[in-house]
């Protein structure tokens, strides 16, 4: 077992997200960054879906009552074992009573701590996503606090040897990949010139649901205005402001604004680790070329196994 | 019927058909809908029909998008427009008394009809699920009768309860959890539309019906009360509409 000495802000129960059930208007939630929660499960030797805890921010503060091997990944928040600084990306042995400390995001924006054998939580229609909003999934639908005791499965590996790769930076200007679409025809060449060209500069509304952007404005052909239709984790709506919003893992399943494209599967956890005042810039690129990285992911991680 | 694939990244497509909110065109996206759950393709993560379109969530590793497509094509070639099929309409009992009827007058003055009339409107047919979105299980319903349009609050409520059943603008529908809105509440149902401890928990499903029914406030505590101590069944019947 492990115990939550300090929860952080906002850390949430996370898998990869629950599937199946947009037809219902739920959203699929699960981790805004699947990069390095993907990363951390493979360090201990978990399927890549298996519950991580993701910190937004600021760190949690855990004291392992129990013998486990931990990761942690994505943003660095200082992580300390026993007040001694660790690595990110990489597997370490905690001891019965050591104590795992996170602080401020430095460098990023979500932190991910993973436990070989996965985090138990509450599995709600096939996931164990936290969503907040309706209070499902995860540590009893709610975010981490001090006093919560998180049960561990089973752990398939034994040692931590090996288990290790670079650590890695975030820039505070990111390049993301679109495809066009779906109703990038609602734009003028000149908007999708423009879209593609100028450097956004990321506002302070951003959460697990969306990230507002500022720009130049897009005028569009004739209005903004859509029959509500479905959205995806990654859909960037244009809104009657000419502005984007880039919709993430709490997204709404549907919605009336036009989208003028949709961020690559690769390139969402970058965008997971944007920051206020970051710069992001689209690069357009085809459908095909995207399911090809798509692949590449997908390989990269079954080769660290 | 026409339709046009409209791509959405390395991980969705939505199959649009046309731009017209019409039960014809919604029966293509509920009939296709039932057509790819049937199949079970694999490589299919994720599904949303929505009013005139059908956007199918996949993980292009497993099913790439010119494979997809193909037997998307196939399939929407089965669909078989206005063919009678049999629905199910489910009978929503709604409380319209002044306790929950916050904004009946509004409704009222509005479209200068009387209380009684207005819910012998509201509850007098069925009303078509076109699509679920916004919350979970809120269904954006079709076919309210034009007398009954009123538009929403200049300022929307920052909670509105569960269960409330609203008119906003050409629409009418119940809301499935507390949530913010703008719509003129005229009643509420004590069926739990959303219910998180039900193997499936919502309800219905888009291509249903919902029919309202006025209860009485002694009819809403008996069900509200059969609710609470899981004994309630939320009742339908299969018909060909």
């Amino acid at each position: 077992m492990i115990e939550v000495i300090n929860g952080g802000p906002l850390s949430t129960i996370q898998d990869l997200g629950r599937f199946g059930v947009m037809k219902t208007g739920f959203t699929q939630s699960g981790v805004m960054d699947s990069h390095s929660a993907k990363l951390a499960n493979t360090l201990c030797g978990n399927s890549l879906n298996a519950p991580v805890i993701e910190m937004t921010m600021f760190g949690v503060t855990v004291k392992f009552k129990e013998e486990r091997i931990f990761a942690v990944t994505g943003a660095d928040m200082g992580a300390k074992l026993n007040g001694e600084p660790i690595k990110r990306n990489k597997a370490y042995q905690a001891k019965t009573d050591d104590t795992l400390s996170l602080g401020a995001a430095v460098n990023g924006m979500r932190g991910y701590l993973a436990v070989a054998g996965g985090f138990k939580a509450d599995s709600f229609m096939g996931s164990c996503s936290t969503n907040l909003k309706i209070g499902v999934g995860g540590y009893q639908g709610r975010k981490l606090r001090a006093g919560d005791k998180l049960e561990c499965g089973e752990a398939k590996i034994f040692s931590v040897n090996h288990r290790e790769v670079p650590e890695n930076r975030y820039s505070n200007s990111v390049s993301a990949r679109v495809v066009l679409g779906p109703q990038d025809d609602m734009f003028t060449p000149t908007d999708i010139e423009l879209f593609s060209k100028q450097h956004y500069t990321v506002t302070k509304d951003m959460d697990r649901m969306g990230i507002r952007l500022c720009g130049i404005a897009l005028k569009g052909k004739d209005g903004m205005d859509i029959i509500s239709d479905g959205i995806v984790f990654g859909s960037i709506q244009i809104t009657r402001s000419g502005q984007p919003i880039i919709l993430m893992a709490d997204h709404q399943t549907t919605g009336g604004y036009a989208k003028i494209a949709t961020v690559i599967s690769v390139d969402l956890p970058l965008l997971a680790q944007l920051r206020p005042f970051d710069i992001l810039h689209f690069d357009v690129i085809t459908a095909e070329k995207s399911e090809k990285l798509a692949l590449k992911e997908k390989k990269y991680f079954e080769n660290l196994r | 019927m026409n339709y046009r694939f409209l791509q959405c990244g390395d991980c969705a497509v939505t199959v649009q058909f046309d731009k017209e909110i019409s039960k014809e065109i919604n029966s293509y996206v509920t009939g296709l809908n039932e057509l790819v759950e049937s199949e079970k393709i694999s490589g299919i993560t994720d599904i949303i029909p929505t009013f005139t379109s059908l956007t199918i969530v996949y993980d292009c590793a497993v099913l790439p998008s010119k494979k997809l497509k193909k037997r998307i094509s196939k399939l929407i070639e089965k669909i078989k427009p206005g063919e009678v099929s049999k629905v199910r309409v489910w009978q929503i009992p709604v409380c319209y008394d002044d306790e929950f009827a916050l904004d009946i007058e509004n409704v009222s003055q509005h479209t200068k009809l009387t209380r009684d009339e207005i819910i012998a409107l509201h509850t007098s047919e069925p009303y078509l699920i076109y699509m679920l979105g916004f919350l979970p299980g809120f269904a954006y319903l079709g076919g309210m009768d034009k007398r009954l349009v009123t538009p929403r609050l200049k300022t929307p409520r920052l909670e509105i309860f569960e269960g409330a059943v609203g008119i906003g603008g050409e629409q009418t529908g119940i809301y499935p959890i507390a949530s913010p809105g703008g719509w003129q509440l005229i009643g509420k149902t004590p069926v739990k539309v959303y219910d998180p401890n039900k193997q499936n928990p919502i309800l219905y499903s888009a291509g249903d019906y919902i029919k309202f029914n006025s209860i009485s406030k002694e009819e809403f505590s008996d069900i509200e009360k059969q609710v609470r101590e899981n004994t309630y069944e939320p009742v339908y019947e299969v018909t060909e509409l």
